[in-house]
């Protein structure tokens, strides 16, 4: 298996604790985006939507950081490759832009940024989590 | 050197549409949101260039500006998008502020502004994305009985979803209600001065925006150490406890405590049922859900839930869900005498259902209650009778607001101060210059505040808040409190050319602001910012009385002065010396 990553680093995973505790501000969406540069939300991995109406609340989409992710599997040039700790490192180089990553996520966890067009992919890093004052979202240690 | 630029550039971008013809355009301005900020110092020039001063409100020739600003989607709380139009409710000028996800969705779209002119023959909604701007006909959603089945409709049709915002009418617009709103997502308006009727007039139903993209900064560096410092500041202040726990609504119980609240029809200044429509009961019986608006943290927005049994089917219930905030809570429950806290969720719902401004709603069933008990007006007039605290009795009346069935209705319709001048009964029309009285009888603050405030708003200037910082001191003399309103509501320009919340006030002050600007590439000092907001001030002012607006034929009605505030009877010779030092105050202020 092609395995990428520091082994000494502690692996965590980002995860949803409870989405009804979401109120739908978007502030990790900014914060995601802004981790790269800019403001705004080109490139964000997080994607937190209304399920039909605010009074219903709010769907909080992140990788799931899979250990079988079908986003490798239907990628054609091997850009994906598996993270240690679940879910999936982007070789930019690799990547020729095809959405098959995009496409394949059953949770539509793979946002794509236009300017690159190339998938934005979640790297756990936990910034998010900072700027989340309702505790929706947490970075949670997994077993190797 | 060049021309000075804007790091984002897609932010002077303001997006031109004719209704008539059917055709839209793109116009850089950068120059404008250099100058002004965005919002509302933008909408002012935007609306001087665009709109005739004769224009008939619900006319072809109205135009409507919204427009976002340097923070928005930049820093959080800067949740608001400033709508300037001329009033169908004052015939001057019109200013109205929403949040819900608008703001965001313009930006992201590409757009700093929207200028929509002209009206079309039949109904048709606007969808605003990627560049481009759809007409689509909208005959088949005219007279949905429901403003949320409108939205819902609107959902699944159009693209964007969680990155867009739905703007639409309700039936009370397209009856052209001169109070009518426009409804943002779920429970978001511009409620104030009648854009709804605007845009039933112009039979636009419905705009959807929205979009995705970034947004450069000059120095990312120092974006990411000032939106920490921000976020921080929001997220550990008093207004992010208070407004997240309860919402507005928290104000009930100390309104009614130093005797401020304004109940059925400010015939009193306290309210016996204000425990069961407080802000605790609420939350204690009804609250569902606390949602944000786009990029706040501080998430005001309270969600109650309505669960009611089928009356035929006895394990058969409907659900349903409401937005509650103070504002609607006063009109039409302590204004009302309604204290029925289910009763008061329905009636909340129905003014949601066909779109009008809850505030202007509340008041105008309230006079027609008093008008009813003095005689002035009789069934024949009111069709059903109308009793303090009978909220199903309003139900049928906001109902009969928007069919209109006789001219009795149809001057309900027109609002308090026109159903006075033909009915009778001015004195106790809560009216400011054509517009209902907002729910604050804190004292001479809030009523003089209400008549010389730029957008008629309670937020103009915060008299309320003044009022209420005086409570148990020395009450100041009329010149200093001119001085303190004009003060605040010159710097309060500033904040909403932003556009940053006025909950937020505290945290976005000039010396903050500044520093704020500078990663983007804005050097702005603190004293500049202060004048540039005195300068929109001014360019607002001009603006409003070039479309009308005068403080000459502005009266304050008598019941404001019969009713005990917190600081006893509002004086009316405090009140006139106020009005008489502001009007040489902006007479001196405009001459310069």
């Amino acid at each position: 298996m092609n395995v990428a990553a520091v082994s000494w680093v502690k692996l965590k995973r980002l995860v949803v604790t409870d989405p009804d505790l979401c109120v739908g501000c978007m502030t990790c969406m900014f914060t995601c985006s802004r981790r790269y540069v800019d403001a705004g939300l080109g490139y964000t991995a997080i994607y937190v939507r209304s399920v039909g109406g605010f009074e219903r609340g709010f769907s909080v989409i992140v990788c799931r950081a899979c250990k079988d992710p079908s986003c490798a599997k239907v990628c054609p040039t091997k850009a994906l490759v598996l993270r240690r700790g679940g879910g999936v490192i982007l070789n930019p180089n690799l990547c020729i832009g095809c959405g098959n990553c995009k496409a394949a996520c059953p949770f539509g966890a793979v946002q794509w940024n236009v300017y690159v067009n190339k998938p934005v992919i979640c790297t756990h890093c936990g910034y998010c989590v900072d700027y989340c004052p309702f505790g929706v979202l947490t970075l949670e240690e997994v077993d190797s | 050197m060049g021309k000075p630029a804007l790091i984002d550039e897609a932010l002077g971008r303001v997006l031109y549409v004719d209704l008539t013809r059917k055709i839209y355009w793109v116009k850089d301005r950068s120059d404008l949101f250099l100058n002004f900020l965005g919002g509302t110092g933008v909408a002012t020039q935007l609306l001087k260039e665009e709109l005739r001063q004769e224009a008939n409100p619900l006319g072809p020739d109205n135009v409507v500006v919204m427009a976002i600003g340097l923070f928005t989607g930049v820093y959080p709380t800067a949740s608001k998008v400033v709508a300037m139009f001329k009033s169908p409710l004052t015939g001057n000028l019109g200013e109205s502020h929403a949040g819900g996800r608008a703001p965001i969705a313009i930006r992201m779209a590409g757009f700093g502004a929207m200028v929509i002119k002209g009206a079309s023959e039949s109904p048709v909604y606007l969808s605003v994305h990627d560049g481009m701007a759809e007409f689509k006909d909208a005959s088949a959603l005219w007279g949905v009985r429901s403003s949320l089945t409108v939205g819902k409709v609107l959902r699944e049709r159009e693209p964007w979803p969680g990155l867009r915002s739905i703007m639409r009418i309700g039936r009370a617009g397209e009856a052209m209600v001169r109070y009518a709103s426009v409804i943002l997502e779920t429970y978001r308006h511009f409620g104030r001065l009648g854009l709804g009727a605007v845009w039933g007039s112009k039979k636009l139903k419905a705009v959807v925006i929205g979009g995705k993209r970034t947004v450069p900064v000059a120095d990312v560096s120092k974006y990411r150490k000032v939106y920490k410092e921000l976020f921080d500041e929001i997220t550990k202040s008093s207004i992010m406890q208070k407004y997240h726990d309860l919402g507005t609504s928290v104000n009930v119980l100390p309104l009614n405590k130093i005797g401020a609240l304004p109940t059925r029809n400010l015939t009193s200044n306290l309210f016996e049922g204000a425990e069961e429509i407080s802000g605790e009961a609420f939350a204690e019986y009804s609250l569902a859900r606390r949602v944000a608006c786009a990029h706040c943290p501080v998430a005001c927005i309270h969600i109650a839930v309505i669960r009611e049994r089928y009356p035929h089917e006895k394990y058969f219930f409907t659900t349903r869900y409401i937005s509650y905030d103070y504002e609607p809570i006063y009109a039409l429950g302590s204004m009302l005498g309604v204290r029925d806290r289910e009763g008061l969720l329905r009636l909340i719902e129905e003014v949601e259902t066909v779109g009008l401004d809850a505030m202007s709603t509340g008041i105008v069933l309230a006079w027609v209650t008093e008008a009813f008990k003095r005689g002035l007006v009789g069934e024949e007039e009111t069709i059903v009778r109308p009793e303090w605290g009978d909220w199903r009795r309003y139900i049928e009346m906001v109902r009969y607001l928007i069919t209109q069935p006789n001219n009795f209705y149809r001057t309900l319709a027109l609002g308090v101060r026109e159903v006075a001048v033909k009915y009778g009964g001015a004195e106790f029309a809560l009216t400011y210059g054509g517009n209902e009285m907002p729910g604050y009888h804190t004292g001479p603050g809030a009523h003089v505040g209400y008549l010389i405030g730029l957008r008629h708003s309670h937020l103009d200037n915060a008299g309320y808040s003044v009022d209420q910082k005086y409570i148990g001191k020395q009450y100041p003399p009329p010149q200093t409190l001119v001085d303190e309103l004009v003060e605040e509501e010159s710097w309060r320009q500033v904040l909403s050319s932003l556009v940053t919340c006025f909950f937020a006030r505290g945290v976005y002050k000039p010396a903050t602001v500044s520093k704020a600007l500078e990663p983007l590439g804005m050097k702005v000092g603190e004293e500049e910012l202060k004048r540039l907001g005195v300068d929109i001030y001014k360019e607002k002012l001009k603006l409003k009385i070039a479309l009308g607006y005068s403080l000459d034929n502005s009266e304050l009605p008598r019941r404001v002065f019969e009713t005990p505030s917190p600081f006893g009877r509002v004086s009316e010779d405090y009140v006139r010396d106020a009005l008489k030092h502001y009007k040489e105050k902006v007479s001196r202020l405009l001459s310069t």
